[in-house]
């Protein structure tokens, strides 16, 4: 399977995404500079988290004008897996590939810390090696976590079980205190609702080998790899 | 022609940025100081062009890049450049 990872000026963790599928899962990766025009050949796309164009404006708001923006909407459209990560999910929001936005945080504080996150969704391409229910443990490192939307749109996102993940306590209760940055709903992840794209807010990429003391975040690029490849069919 | 724009939150929106400068304000002494919001000032220099096209590129402007419609709202003033006369 061929990874695509985009590198915007300030990505930092483009190449941690890249080791985890290449090293973790054995598969292919290229990364893809912002000013390139093609993902042919792109079997998924991971939009990594950083700081693209240094947060100006928006966290997302210029990056979301870069060259390879168009082809990897028209990827999105033929049904090809994004994976947008902390950033890379702001970058998603901007760009209109997955609906809502994100503000700064309940407590204005950058927060880098270990969370749990429950898998509310398990038959995603993102989620299909998890458990329905399975509680992961994930760090997160962001200012600007709190997402935000309408009613309306955050009513459909629960409806059609577009919300991934939910930030909850070591046990699975999503309640408010295990809230870290005051995002709505505790949403920590969540999908289009073609089910193709996923942007979530802790880094999978910065916990998917046992040198890193966890491999939680590893069920998620093996998932992609399992969708693609059939071995997970529902 | 320059154009300045503000870029606010809307109302109803949690500012928490704004909340947090009030109660600093409030440990001022400026415990009057019923609410406080923040926001983006943009100045532009837009070259020539008439007040019409003007108006039209800045609500592009706005609308594609510079303010994220879900959350924020935004108004601009245009100033046409008058050249002083010199003495």
């Amino acid at each position: 399977m061929n990874f695509g990872v985009l590198v915007f000026p300030g990505s930092n963790c483009d190449h941690d995404c890249a080791h985890a599928v290449s090293e973790g899962l054995g598969q292919d990766v290229r990364l893809i500079w912002h000013h390139d025009t093609s993902l042919e050949g792109m079997d998924a796309v991971i939009v990594p988290g950083g700081f693209s164009y240094g947060d100006y404006l928006r966290t997302g708001a210029i990056a979301q004008f870069s060259p390879i923006m168009e082809p990897l909407k028209l990827f999105a459209a033929k049904g090809g897996l994004v994976l947008g990560i902390c950033n890379g999910f702001q970058i998603l929001l901007e760009v209109g590939l997955l609906p809502g936005v994100m503000m700064r945080n309940r407590d204005l504080s950058f927060i880098c810390e270990d969370i749990y996150v429950k898998v509310e969704n398990a038959t995603t391409p993102f989620t299909n090696a998890c458990q329905s229910g399975q509680i992961l443990k994930l760090p997160i490192a962001h200012a600007e976590g709190n997402y935000y939307t309408d009613p309306v749109t955050l009513s459909s996102l629960q409806a059609n079980a577009q919300i991934v993940f939910r930030y909850c306590t070591v046990n699975g209760q999503t309640a408010p205190e295990a809230n870290p940055n005051g995002t709505l709903d505790n949403i920590a992840g969540i999908r289009n609702a073609a089910g193709n794209i996923l942007g979530l807010m802790p880094h999978p990429e910065r916990c998917a080998e046992t040198v890193l003391g966890n491999q939680d975040g590893l069920l998620l690029f093996r998932s992609m790899v399992d969708a693609f490849t059939g071995v997970h069919t529902s | 022609m320059k154009a300045k724009i503000h870029v606010t939150l809307k109302s109803g929106i949690l500012d928490p940025q704004g909340r947090a400068i009030q109660q600093s304000l409030a440990t001022l002494g400026f415990s009057t100081v019923k609410d406080v919001r923040v926001g983006k000032f943009l100045e532009i220099e837009l070259g020539d062009t008439d007040q019409t096209q003007a108006e039209s590129q800045l609500k592009a402007m706005c609308e594609k890049l510079l303010a994220n419609t879900v959350i924020e709202d935004y108004r601009y003033e245009i100033e046409t450049s008058n050249p002083s006369t010199t003495p």
